[in-house]
């Protein structure tokens, strides 16, 4: 290269970091906010309940975060053009994460800052502790928060419950759907007793056409979920139970839960073949395809179902175990949103978590989104036979919701990651339904003060 | 390097003599007349180390200065080295530590063995004089090494799916083989690293040396094992630290395909899924920085005990020689 141009690069260089170091303004921002102050006065104006109107001189945008990424289309086509209708000012942006990682990267989106505007709320302390840190605010004002019963609140106000900071959205309620067409074809009926559904299981398994139960154990959480927390809530008698681990009067290694296990334990001879390296959308597939009769769920497989399986479905509560005659179900307190108090548009925010509460988005979500029951008090009506089925247990049965989600978390092991590992060994036959229950126990003895 | 090692003082320079008169240190005469300062070495230097301080060694010592510290009544406060006993004392979470690092090293003992004795068999083939059609093998061998882990991750599954794949048998939801069938995973997809670099050794022996030992009546075999393998013999030993350092650092397979909770009972985990769960919590357990910086300070002492034992020990003992 020839001398005279050998300080080209240097400066070159220097310029470019000069450059970028520049304060310049991102004219995209400009259009965010016009005048947030005017409209300061007029919050309170929404007393009343009218949902048009007041919120109009309200602007800015808003991202949703959320686990719910097979929502996407929903929120997208129906919900959010049902809020733009009303409030053309402001505009809100539905961006999911996979589920599973939703709560790490939430959590670094909002120690750097960068989270959006609606947080959307695990139950119970993972929410609980983003209030705590000041990542979510307090929402007792929020008009139109008492569309909401204290157990649709129990899962996001503090313990003492003086603050709540999520707008309930949904339960989910557990069950076996059912292959009608299977059902039919080989002439079996829904069980309701549990002795009825291990000979219905041994009936399906002999014919030797079809899976009787569809799941597998690879991803752990099913076993416990649509295991242990399905089954479970007939033996431990629902709340009573939930409520007795909390107090200390009951203990994991107690018959109940041995029990659970028990029941868990006799599923493994009915599962698919190799169910221990079967996943959870490797089980969904299964079944849709027509090739298992019954699958231990949960209400929100109904809008995959639906769209992915071209045969009657049907549905029945977990099945009363010898000489029982009340049924429980668990209903579980599963989604919320509330705000983040850092994202700088609370206003816009606050009316979006208000149009919440109304009667128009718990009818919008609870039939864009079968299978996700609403908690607030407003008459809703549901569409799909199946979510109707699911939603009738609520009369017949009593509501309870998973036992480790509420205070027996905390700790060190954590009792739901200990649920996950134990149902799922319990259903590989690699642990005894007596040590599992022991093996939790153990766990929550540890670090839970009544329990020691 | 020789001419900075002659140029500074040497080792035997009287102490006194430089406290006594700092300003006229006593220089030896260097062998070869000092070669004036570039300045333009700076220039050149200067990018790669202000980048690689910022990005890698800055967060890796704040990362370490992290796991001195702890949560007390919630507050960040100065706890010495408190996460540590806690974490190698804990009867629970030292078990889950050591469960993860006895995992990674059967992890990195399947490399170990299976990875090097097929990279150096297949580069052999490959550099063979009368292979046809070698650059497509080359090609097709080294191809999965450039695929994204969570597409082999995804391919495998399937492959090995009880219901839609090849065996019966769940040879990743039993506790007894998940381990190693990751482990082959991981091998199948980075075979083609080993076996380049060996090809590269193999394909640069001069021939001179070959013919000789044709001449002096060695046969291929012997041939293979007195001439060509003690010259592979350096970069096998490279060829291991840079898989310890990968597989002690392994996150994202095991993570596709087993989850962070990486089962069944734990016996897929390895320390990069048990950081992830202490760092970022899972599900309703929550994440502690602090601890999660312990649990990646005691990864980082491992990988560099290990490099450490690589550089003192096999890189010392293995002979070089000179082609």
């Amino acid at each position: 290269m020839s001398k005279p141009l050998r300080w080209v690069a240097p400066i070159a260089g220097l310029v470019l970091v000069l450059a970028s170091c520049g304060d310049s303004d991102d004219p995209r921002e400009d259009t965010e906010a016009p005048d947030n102050g005017a409209a300061a006065d007029d919050d309170n104006g929404d007393e009343n309940g009218d949902v048009d109107g007041n919120g109009d001189d309200v602007s800015g945008s808003l991202i949703i975060e959320s686990w719910r990424n097979d929502d996407l289309g929903i929120w997208e086509d129906v919900i959010l053009p049902a809020f733009h209708e009303q409030y053309p000012d402001i505009q809100v942006s539905f961006q999911p994460t996979a589920p599973d990682e939703y709560n790490a990267a939430l959590e670094a989106k909002l120690q750097g800052g960068t989270a959006g505007d609606l947080i959307t709320c695990r139950p119970f302390d993972v929410a609980l502790d983003l209030f705590n840190d000041g990542h979510l605010a307090s929402l007792n004002d929020l008009p139109g928060m008492d569309a909401f019963s204290d157990v649709a609140r129990s899962a996001w106000v503090t313990d003492d419950g003086s603050d709540v900071f999520c707008v309930p959205m949904a339960a989910v309620i557990h069950g076996f759907i059912y292959n009608a067409e299977i059902f039919d074809e080989l002439g079996v009926e829904e069980p309701t007793t549990e002795a009825e559904f291990h000979q219905l299981l041994q009936e399906i398994s002999d014919d030797g056409t079809y899976a009787p139960l569809v799941m597998g154990t690879a991803d752990q959480w099913e076993a416990a979920t649509m295991g242990f927390q399905n089954v479970g809530p007939n033996y431990w008698n629902g709340e009573d139970g939930r409520q007795a681990l909390i107090a200390g009067e009951q203990s994991f290694a107690d018959e109940p839960y041995v029990a659970t296990f028990e029941e868990l334990a006799a599923w493994a001879d009915y599962l698919p073949t190799g169910y221990e390296a079967i996943t959870y959308p490797d089980a969904q597939n299964l079944f849709t395809l027509g090739n298992g009769a019954i699958y231990p769920a949960g209400s929100w497989e109904i809008g995959l179902f639906r769209e992915q399986a071209d045969f009657e479905m049907g549905v029945f509560p977990p099945p009363l175990p010898e000489g029982q005659d009340t049924c429980y179900i668990s209903d579980h307190t599963d989604i919320a949103i509330g705000m983040n108090p850092n994202g700088g548009n609370s206003e816009a925010a606050r009316v979006f978590l208000e149009w919440v509460t109304s009667a128009e988005f718990a009818s919008l979500y609870a039939s864009s989104v079968p299978g996700f029951f609403p908690l607030a008090d407003h008459d809703v009506q549901l569409d799909d036979p199946l979510a109707q089925e699911f939603l009738s247990w609520r009369d017949e049965c009593e509501s309870t919701i998973r036992n480790s989600y509420q205070i027996l978390s905390r700790g060190e092991p954590n009792l739901e990651n200990e649920l996950w590992d134990l149902s799922a060994q319990v259903i590989n036959g690699t642990i005894d339904p007596a040590d599992a229950a022991e093996r939790a126990q153990d766990g929550l003895e540890r670090w839970y003060e009544p329990q020691q | 390097m020789s001419h900075t090692q002659a140029s500074g003082p040497p080792d035997d320079a009287p102490a006194d003599v430089v406290e006594s008169a700092p300003t006229a240190v006593v220089r030896p005469v260097p062998r070869r007349p000092r070669q004036r300062f570039r300045p333009h070495l700076l220039v050149f230097l200067l990018p790669a180390a202000a980048v690689y301080t910022i990005f890698m060694v800055y967060p890796l010592i704040d990362s370490m200065r992290l796991s001195l510290y702890a949560p007390v009544d919630g507050v960040r406060a100065f706890v010495g080295l408190d996460n540590f006993v806690h974490l190698l004392t804990d009867d629970l979470l030292s078990a889950r530590f050591w469960n993860a690092v006895w995992n990674n090293l059967v992890f990195f003992a399947v490399h170990f063995f299976v990875q090097n004795p097929i990279g150096l068999l297949l580069a052999a083939l490959l550099s063979s004089a009368t292979l046809k059609g070698r650059s497509v093998y080359r090609t097709l061998l080294f191809i999965p090494t450039t695929l994204s882990v969570v597409i082999v991750g995804f391919i495998w599954q399937l492959v090995l799916n009880p219901i839609w794949g090849l065996v019966e048998t769940p040879l990743l939801g039993q506790s007894s083989t998940a381990l190693i069938t990751l482990s082959l995973m991981s091998v199948w997809q980075y075979i083609g690293i080993p076996m380049i670099l060996f090809y590269a050794v193999l394909i640069a022996i001069p021939d001179e040396l070959l013919e000789a030992a044709k001449v002096d009546g060695a046969n291929g075999w012997q041939t293979f094992w007195r001439v060509k393998f003690p010259l592979v013999l350096p970069t096998i030993g490279i060829v291991s630290v840079i898989t310890y350092v990968a597989n002690m650092n392994a996150f994202d397979l095991i993570y596709t395909v087993k989850g962070a909770l990486a089962g069944p009972d734990f016996s897929t985990d390895i320390m990069g899924t048990l950081f992830f769960r202490t760092f970022f919590g899972f599900q309703l357990q929550r994440g502690s920085s602090t601890m999660g910086a312990t649990v990646a300070t005691l990864m980082f002492l491992l990988i560099l005990a290990g490099v450490l034992l690589y550089f003192f020990v096999w890189q010392r003992r293995v002979e070089h020689y000179e082609l």
